[in-house]
């Protein structure tokens, strides 16, 4: 059986005039339904232009991406980003801007009130119900990012990207969003591509880690499987001899085999 | 020598803070009973001060307007003398007594008039062609060196042409309003389109909009500002126009009203039009800026 989604041997070279660069090189590995996949790499490495491939934000120069045996070629609410700085349209309410998302999507199979309840539903889901009809100017980093959570989630896309969703976040609010998403990944059961440069976040919350070299010619250093029992309890992990081999094996990845190079 | 006091001073001040918040308490009490009295106190004494400050300089810069003109040889009237010779005009905006005896108020009207026809040309082409501007490099490489010529022409060097072209005044005078006005806001909306963020075009992208749902979900909210931007600078702009046109073309209208004035010498009515114009313009900008507070809430305050 074909794996459910598949990125294949992907190369992006951009190139000016006759010089190019070779950003990332043959990126191939698999994910399979419902699983939670982190991105790891020092800034730089391209992991958002993989992302963004992913998205299909982006066209790969050679290789491709399978969604389930189907080559992604646009952009498309199966593949649902939540972005670094939320992207929330800032002249449509809370509730409006997941309701722009499923009213695209679910238009014509569900009826009007039908929009309106799964509507509040995903808004139900991040705990946000009650700043519904708040603009994204009146509401925190993190209420702003768990609306962007929402209208990705309200999308029913196949594979969820997270384009670092927690960065721009301190980090008691981000300790707090990241129970939510694992929350939400164990009740939902969604396929997560999540794109982190934080070590324990990608431990927490990954079943895999795709650890990437640094670019120019970024490619997969390592892929960690993280073998935690679900559902994780963050104050348990943290004297977890698992978890603690997790984070050992990362940390060395990133801070010795590829200790990230200033521009030379 | 100051910082070890302002420490104590806090310091202090921190044990201190259960004990206040029990006096405070027992001080908002007395404060409900008066409930209309001090807020409408507060109300008149906020008018106050954005009234009273240009109520006294207005005073200020008549009574020093009086003395100037007032000494022998003195070439402009002074505002007594502007009083007597044209209280017909201040006190009654809307007369009528013959076809070139009328109210201010009239003349206004018909300016405003011929106003708001080139002005609504302006907004909807002016938009139009910004946004195709601001969206297609191409018409934006070939149209924006030649609109950045245009727009340095003087308003009334196109009278000429729209004088030949249309042999009417009345359609000339709303050409040149048109025209003087369309450049900030063809240029303004080109800005605000092209500045749409990224991040508005992925979401765009991810939801799949089709090219009608981008234009009035994403593009007109975001280009909003800039849009009103280029409005009100329009708006400013055809105002400043009608007067020189209208002196020009003739006809009914307060520009027209000035220049006759002028040639029967009665130098008293033109300060009175002055006065009309200056208001009626500033109504007019902060209207646009007023429908423009409306209609942009939250997108500026990202």
């Amino acid at each position: 059986m074909a794996p459910y989604c598949k990125i294949d041997h992907v190369d992006k070279v951009y190139s000016r005039g006759s010089a190019s660069t070779r950003v990332l090189k043959d990126i191939t590995f698999e994910m399979e339904k419902g699983e939670y996949v982190s991105l790891i790499g020092h800034s730089g490495c391209g992991k958002s232009t993989l992302l963004n491939i992913v998205a299909a934000l982006t066209q790969p120069s050679t290789g491709g991406v399978m969604i389930e045996g189907k080559l992604v070629t646009e952009p498309g609410p199966d593949r649902a980003v939540v972005f670094q700085n939320h992207s929330l349209l800032p002249w449509l309410t809370v509730y409006e801007n997941v309701r722009l998302a499923v009213d695209k999507v679910f238009g014509k199979v569900k009826s009007k009130s039908e929009r309106d309840a799964w509507t509040l539903h995903n808004l139900e889901l991040v705990q946000m119900t009650h700043a519904r009809d708040k603009r994204p100017s009146e509401v925190s980093g993190g209420m702003k990012q768990r609306v962007g959570i929402a209208r990705a989630l309200a999308m029913e896309p196949k594979v969820l990207l997270l384009d670092e969703p927690f960065g721009a976040l301190d980090a008691l609010t981000r300790a707090r969003l990241q129970d939510t998403v694992m929350a939400l990944h164990q009740k939902l059961g969604n396929t997560v591509m999540m794109i982190t440069h934080d070590v324990d976040e990608a431990v927490l919350l990954s079943d895999r880690i795709v650890m990437m070299t640094n670019g120019p010619d970024a490619e997969i250093g390592d892929i960690l499987t993280v073998p935690i029992e679900r559902p994780r309890k963050r104050l348990e992990l943290v004297s977890d001899p698992e978890f603690l081999s997790c984070r050992q094996r990362v940390l060395e990845f990133l801070y010795e085999r590829h200790r990230f190079v200033e521009a030379a | 020598m100051n910082m070890p006091v302002a420490k104590t001073d806090v310091s202090a001040s921190i044990p201190a803070a259960p004990a206040t918040k029990a006096n405070a308490k027992v001080l908002s009490l007395p404060v409900r009973q008066p409930a209309l009295g001090p807020r409408v106190a507060a109300a008149l004494s906020r008018l106050a001060t954005a009234i009273v400050p240009p109520l006294v300089m207005i005073v200020l810069l008549l009574v020093l307007w009086q003395i100037l003109c007032s000494r022998p040889g003195a070439t402009l009237p002074p505002p007594t003398k502007i009083w007597s010779d044209a209280r017909d005009l201040i006190v009654g905006p809307f007369f009528v007594n013959g076809p070139q005896d009328i109210g201010l108020g009239w003349r206004v009207l018909v300016s405003l008039q011929r106003v708001a026809i080139g002005y609504g040309f302006a907004a909807l082409i002016g938009v139009a062609l910004g946004t195709l501007i601001g969206q297609s490099v191409w018409a934006m490489r070939g149209l924006d060196p030649i609109f950045q010529v245009l727009r340095t022409i003087s308003p009334l060097a196109w009278l000429p042409i729209s004088l030949a072209a249309f042999r009417d005044s009345q359609p000339s005078a709303i050409f040149v309003i048109f025209i003087t006005s369309v450049w900030p806001i063809i240029i303004n909306t080109a800005v605000g389109i092209r500045n749409i963020p990224q991040d508005y075009r992925n979401v765009a992208a991810v939801l799949r909009l089709n090219p009608y749902e981008f234009f009035w979900k994403i593009m007109i909210p975001s280009a909003a500002p800039y849009i009103f931007t280029g409005l009100r600078i329009g708006i400013g702009l055809a105002w400043l126009a009608i007067v020189a046109a209208e002196m020009l073309t003739g006809g009914v209208g307060i520009g027209f009203f000035i220049w006759d004035a002028w040639n029967s010498s009665r130098l008293p009515d033109i300060f009175i039009a002055l006065a009309y114009i200056g208001i009626v313009g500033f109504v007019l900008d902060r209207l646009v800026a007023g429908i423009a507070a409306v209609v942009t809430r939250g997108t500026s305050a990202s």
